[in-house]
């Protein structure tokens, strides 16, 4: 078990491949290519996450995926000391569109790390698995 | 159909193990039943209603209504909110009961995590297309545990309402003061509010004794009509009102840590039993971590929105000393919590305290109406609530 104070430097996390699923598939296909997509409803014009076929607003099947530049702030956030490899942190994003996304945050500090920071969505390289979301400070 | 008055709690048994190496689960399950039905005065050839969730091996209520033989079942129910499930399994019951679908409605909980490896986080297969829960791929990755989850709740609710870790840390110490004559408790030792936050940090803001325990063990509780209820010799525990309500994060747009499912489903027990929070002499409140009391405190109506950090300093929940007594057992956060879902025992403790049952040292005087809340699954994704009143007939 490692302490934070062993590792003033900033968090990393080895994030596992992601289960992909037929309706998640299109959204990991682009984040391979660096893409963040979001999903939106034609019918009530909102934004959702995470994404799905039906809108959870309005229960329209006219949902759309739609490429997001990914910024937004730090909703919540807590820092995991009991891990194996070091401190990580687990939080959510509002994202400017509007809907709040669970994730990372690395390259950061635990202590530099606050509510209402700005930040900007990035990919990570799994292994054997498409590359996954994470969040870094702007 | 209301339940108010139509349905008792007659009996109601805590297993006294905490490590269960040598017993299986579906015998914790089963000596959980005989301890209920013992306390009650009935025999499992009464039992027309079994009632458990996703804590029963195999095919759940299917295979163990065959391990315990029971001959007579004719309504079960296996609805599945992690930890809240043995609440709403109560008022589930009464529904059945007021619908004459059953007369003695058997609830059960048990299972051996201590003996178990905790479950993952789950990653999926990569190169393979699966069918899991839709938002396994978009959650599981990042690392969420229980103690992450809830920790995210305790930072916004700082965040928002200026709570601090002294306030969580009296949750702690008043479970302590109550935990110590308990002799099954897993925690007895009473602790101060330094020793709290000086404690490990696990997960910020949350401590190593803002966390509960994880026990082996189990209980049960039979419910019943009220004619089978009059012709029993224990003390009647009548259900006066039920509420249950599911919240999560609502497709991003209704993310709001700082409130629980209690909001919903209190003022619907509350409403059926048509008593305010003032009239709870005793409160069973589920403590997996000191934020889940604090924030159905609030959420429940015992103080207003971010003033529970206020309402339980200087010991407002220790009994015989603060203004609402709470898990005088000791709670999840000192005695048990079975199975990592410990609903059933709030229920119990609370049965205990309408009896006159709880410990000398920690009985609330002339407790007459009570509140049992739980919370499961994970307050910071998506969880069950569920509420209980009940009402000591004389």
């Amino acid at each position: 078990m490692t302490d934070v104070q062993d590792r003033p430097d900033v968090m990393t996390r080895d994030i596992p491949a992601p289960a992909v699923t037929i309706e998640s598939k299109p959204f990991w296909d682009a984040a391979a290519e660096g893409k963040f997509l979001i999903k939106r409803c034609n019918d009530c014009g909102q934004a959702h996450w995470y994404p799905r076929a039906l809108c959870p607003f309005c229960f329209s099947e006219k949902t759309v995926w739609e490429e997001s530049p990914g910024e937004g702030v730090i909703y919540t956030y807590s820092v995991m000391r009991r891990s194996p490899s070091g401190p990580y942190a687990i939080g959510y994003v509002t994202l400017n569109e509007g809907p709040a996304v669970l994730t990372n945050f690395l390259g950061v500090a635990p202590e530099a790390l606050s509510i209402g920071q700005k930040v900007k969505v990035k990919f990570q390289p799994t292994t054997n698995g498409p590359p996954v979301p994470v969040f870094v400070p702007v | 159909m209301s339940i108010k008055g139509k349905a008792y709690i007659m009996g109601a048994y805590e297993h006294p193990l905490r490590d269960a190496p040598d017993k299986s689960t579906p015998q914790l399950h089963a000596e959980c039943a005989k301890g209920a039905l013992e306390d009650a005065g009935l025999t499992k050839d009464d039992i027309d209603g079994y009632f458990c969730a996703g804590d029963a091996p195999g095919f759940g209520g299917m295979s163990m209504i065959d391990y315990m033989g029971l001959r007579n079942v004719r309504h079960m129910d296996s609805t599945e909110t992690g930890g809240s499930s043995y609440l709403l399994h109560v008022g589930h019951a009464a529904q059945a009961i007021a619908e004459g679908k059953c007369t003695v409605a058997l609830v059960t909980l048990a299972g051996r995590p201590r003996q178990n490896k905790f479950f993952g986080g789950g990653s999926g297969k990569p190169g393979q297309l699966t069918d899991g829960p839709p938002e396994a791929g978009y959650e599981n990755i990042y690392g969420g545990s229980t103690h992450n989850t809830y920790a995210m709740c305790a930072m916004r609710h700082m965040y928002e309402y200026g709570t601090t870790s002294e306030q969580l840390a009296w949750i702690k110490v008043a479970a302590s003061h109550h935990a110590q004559y308990n002799p099954n408790a897993f925690l007895k030792d009473v602790v101060t509010v330094e020793d709290v936050v000086n404690s490990r940090m696990i997960s910020d803001p949350l401590h190593l004794l803002d966390c509960c325990v994880v026990t082996d063990g189990g209980g049960a509780l039979i419910v019943t009509s009220p004619e089978v209820a009059k012709s029993l010799k224990r003390p009647k525990v009548k259900i006066m009102g039920a509420g249950e309500s599911p919240k999560g994060p609502q497709g991003g747009r209704g993310l709001d840590l700082t409130h629980s499912g209690a909001v919903w489903s209190g003022p619907i027990a509350f409403g059926e039993a048509g008593v305010k929070p003032s009239d709870v002499k005793y409160a069973s409140i589920y403590d997996s971590f000191t934020i889940t009391v604090l924030m159905q405190l609030e959420d429940l109506g015992f103080c207003e929105k971010g003033q529970g950090g206020k309402f339980v300093a200087d010991g407002n929940l220790i009994s015989g000393v603060g203004k609402l007594p709470f898990n005088t057992d000791g709670g999840g956060l000192c005695n048990n919590h079975p199975t990592n879902r410990g609903g059933i025992t709030k229920v119990i403790e609370a049965v205990r305290q309408l009896r006159g049952e709880a410990h000398e040292k920690v009985q609330v005087p002339n407790c007459d109406i009570a509140l049992a809340h739980g919370t499961g699954g994970s307050l910071g994704t998506r969880h069950g609530a569920a509420t209980l009143i009940m009402e000591r007939e004389a």
